[in-house]
């Protein structure tokens, strides 16, 4: 058990953190700090731009294999390039599905076609991904889905509705899980689908959300198509693909979203020192509370890349959701509690909000999207603990 | 960077969990908590010359097995973990970190070894009666002697773990008039010295014995110093700092033991039809203990590593007050809301002497005050970063 880096890897982070230095500015510069969770909504054509960037840097799929286009860093390499990224106000990934969810899941599921089809665009920041899960009649329940496919031509043809769909409105194309064996229930009979966006039977409706901004969207399916190459796996698989995928979720980029919630600690702290909270006892212990509660995010986060390294969780890890988004929530209420009174102030009408008051507002999706805190719960009792499952009705 | 035990740690958390588990056990440890001493000194036999677990640490120089602070508080959780009554913690988390800070090399070759070999056992005795825990608690004072070059030590100590039995006493005596860490000095004291009178104060935590120790002009030659005379501030802190990393692995292997206490038992308690496990209510608080359990246990190893840097690194590891107040801070609440909780999933049974939940609910709240409780930990971190 060792928690240093070497000496080598120092170096890389000096290579990372020059590279940043060199690039993140002139008309990147507004784009420093912005874009993320809470914030999808700004600079998205920027952002974009910034991707390619990135690319050009070689910083896009940093922990894919080299074989399949990838920089193949090594985990304590990845980590640093997450933590550097963050630190120096890297602008929240427009290519994150594609880059976290899409591509390992190609990567370990895909056949060499897909491969070679959708890797490069994903590497090079010019095709965007969005992830059609949930349902209206599927959410914590996503084996309940309902849309369909059928083959027809030689081409998939789908039919029903998403919901929640992050950043639909600015991708090229979205993972879906659909039912292909008619009359199939739960997760039998599920496909994983690859579909493009741009046709006519795709509608994106954005739902505006407690921000008042919109970064998801309904996206309607009415005699959608694909091409019949555009499943991954065998039909059927749908189930066991999208399970693998919920796994690269909770990979090395969750170092960098600690990064991005140090930031934001630090703002807090600032404001406390500047208004005189600081001093008050029962502040100090709520803030002190907060800095060691994301300093042992971190050395959670190192517990579980030193493990097995596959995607699959091992129990310890499971309580990693459940433990990030309840404490990145808390942080958005102790920032609203430094504020006092001037956390009600907004920066302009009609509602225009600052970051911190975005941050409190976002942070109550945290213990929901992802698989909400009860779901998660759920799932340590019964996979961790062995505790008897959930009874299931009908 | 790599977080994971190594294999030889692997072993080593292995076979004491497979030792501790058929010798400390309910039982046992019940027999042991009866008794003034407070443990079975045939099984403390057993540790010390079979397993050796007592010289972990402790150099080769010395007479140690050389390991590092990892491999201590592996040992340490599983002690946590099966309440093993011994004076481990005293000894080796607390006196013989002191000595080794404190000690000149003649010092450390005469008491480290006896303790290295499992002939002497020994104790920290440092805070004083007004009940804090921190370096600043000294109230024993130390006057140099008029008629020679010793001291002479009077006044009380309080919370002395094990300190109506050790052997050793390493002592925290400050110079008349001074306050905090400032005067400090730090003496090794046989508990058979003259003037010293030692008095064990039963507890509610009958897993862990305290003592008060009255010195009473105790007159000590100059060799019992260790180090300077009065400067002993730094090295005092720092030994009540890795205690507290030693406390938190404890807490960790406690918080475990009740974790697994409660589902074990939930599983097989039925009423209304299925066992009482089944229940959401039931399955999400056993879902909140292991979270705590699992945050606790990055917070211990993390810190275990922070330790080790810090008593054998080349650098003195600026790190280790706070990765200490973190763990300490940490482990105290997590251990205490599992042992709670552990005692209302049992029902009427968790409120029993016969069954487990109530040792361990006992011992974490001693733990919890022992070497500072979570808000004066937090506060030290606020002093930090605020
Ligand atoms: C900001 C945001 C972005 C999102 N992005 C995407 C996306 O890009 N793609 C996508 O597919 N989805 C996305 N989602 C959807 C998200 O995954 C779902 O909202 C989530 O899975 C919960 O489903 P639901 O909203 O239908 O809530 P429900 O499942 O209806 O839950 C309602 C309440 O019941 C509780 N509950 C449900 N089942 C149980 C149970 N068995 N035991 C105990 N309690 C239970 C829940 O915890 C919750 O409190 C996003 C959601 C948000 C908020």
């Amino acid at each position: 058990m060792k928690i240093s880096f070497s000496a080598e890897d120092e170096r890389f982070r000096d290579e990372v953190a020059g590279w940043l230095a060199d690039n993140l500015r002139g008309e990147f510069e507004s784009l420093r700090f912005r874009g993320g969770p809470g914030d999808e909504h700004s600079f998205p054509e920027e952002r974009k731009t910034w991707e390619r960037r990135l690319a050009e840097g070689g910083w896009t799929g940093v922990g894919w294999p080299g074989a399949v286009g990838g920089r193949g860093l090594s985990i304590n390499q990845q980590v640093i390039f997450h933590e550097e990224y963050a630190r120096a106000g890297g602008p929240g990934r427009m290519g994150h599905i594609g880059e976290g969810l899409a591509g390992p899941t190609l990567i370990a599921f895909g056949s060499e076609a897909q491969k070679a089809r959708f890797l490069p665009g994903i590497l090079a920041g010019t095709e965007y991904w969005c992830q059609g899960y949930s349902e209206p009649g599927a959410g914590s329940d996503l084996a309940n889905v309902k849309t369909r496919a059928e083959r027809v031509d030689g081409r998939w043809r789908i039919n029903g509705q998403k919901v929640w769909t992050s950043l639909a409105h600015e991708s090229d194309w979205c993972f879906v899980i659909a039912r292909t064996e008619p009359g199939s229930v739960g997760h039998r009979g599920l496909s994983f689908l690859l579909v493009p966006m741009d046709q006519p039977g795709i509608q994106v409706r954005p739902i505006e959300q407690i921000t008042g901004t919109c970064e998801f969207n309904e996206v309607f399916f009415d005699d959608a198509v694909t091409d019949a190459d555009n499943i991954v796996g065998a039909p059927g698989d749908g189930w066991k693909i999208a399970m693998a995928l919920l796994g690269f979720e909770r990979g090395v980029s969750t170092l960098g979203q600690q990064m991005q919630f140090q930031n934001e600690l630090d703002q807090v702290i600032a404001i406390a020192r500047d208004n005189g909270q600081a001093q008050d006892p029962v502040m100090r212990q709520r803030i002190a509370d907060a800095w060691i509660g994301l300093r042992i995010m971190r050395y959670n986060s190192l517990r579980m890349l030193s493990g097995p390294q596959d995607g699959s969780l091992s129990k310890a890890a499971m309580i990693y959701k459940l433990y990030w988004a309840s404490w990145h929530r808390d942080l958005g209420k102790l920032a609203m509690d430094v504020l006092g009174p001037e956390a009600e102030i907004l920066e302009g009408a009609p509602y225009d909000l600052t970051r911190l008051q975005s941050l409190y507002l976002f942070t109550r999706s945290d213990t929901i999207y992802g698989g909400t805190n009860e779901i998660q719960r759920n799932i340590i009792a019964e996979r961790a603990l062995e505790m008897p499952r959930e009874p299931r009705l009908g | 960077m790599d977080f994971a035990f190594t294999d030889e740690q692997e072993m080593i958390r292995e076979s004491a969990q497979d030792f501790l588990a058929d010798v400390s056990t309910s039982a046992a440890v019940r027999a042991a908590m009866a008794t003034e001493l407070g443990y079975d000194p045939a099984l403390w036999g057993r540790i010390c010359n079979e397993l050796c677990w007592q010289a972990i640490h402790i150099p080769e120089e010395y007479g140690g097995l050389g390991l590092g602070f990892v491999e201590l508080t592996i040992l340490l959780e599983q002690m946590g973990r099966r309440l093993l009554c011994s004076p481990f913690l005293s000894t080796v988390g607390l006196a013989a970190n002191a000595l080794l800070l404190a000690g000149d090399e003649e010092q450390k070759r005469q008491w480290l070894e006896p303790i290295a070999e499992g002939r002497l056992t020994a104790t920290l005795a440092w805070a004083g009666r007004r009940g804090r825990q921190d370096a600043g608690a000294v109230e024993v004072q130390a006057q140099a002697q008029a008629d020679g070059d010793g001291f002479v030590l009077s006044g009380v100590a309080r919370y002395v773990p094990d300190g109506h039995s050790a052997d050793l006493l390493i002592v925290a005596a400050r110079a008349p008039g001074s306050e905090g860490t400032a005067g400090i000095s730090l003496f090794a004291v046989p508990a058979d010295t003259a003037g010293v009178e030692r008095r064990w104060l039963p507890t509610m935590d009958q897993t862990r014995r305290q003592a008060q120790i009255r010195f009473d002009g105790v007159r000590l030659g100059r060799e019992a110093l260790l180090g300077e005379a009065g400067e002993a501030g730094a090295a005092l802190e720092k030994t009540l700092q890795l205690a507290a990393v030693c406390v938190a692995a404890e807490q960790l292997g406690g918080a475990q033991a009740v974790l697994d206490l409660t589902v074990d038992y939930t599983r097989e308690r039925v009423q209304f039809g299925r066992p009482v496990g089944g229940f959401q209510a039931i399955k999400h608080r056993a879902a909140d203990m292991m979270l705590q359990v699992e945050t606790s246990r990055s917070a211990v190893y993390y810190a275990a590593c922070v330790a080790d840097e810090a008593l054998f690194g080349e650098t003195s590891c600026g790190e280790l007050p706070l990765a200490a107040s973190l763990a300490k801070a940490w482990c105290s609440d997590a251990y205490f809301y599992c042992a709670e909780e552990s005692i209302q999933l049992h029902g009427g049974v968790g409120f029993t002497w016969e069954y487990d939940p109530h040792l361990y609910f006992k011992r974490a709240k001693s733990s919890e005050s022992l070497l500072g409780a979570a808000s004066w930990h937090r506060e030290r971190i606020a002093q930090a970063i605020l």
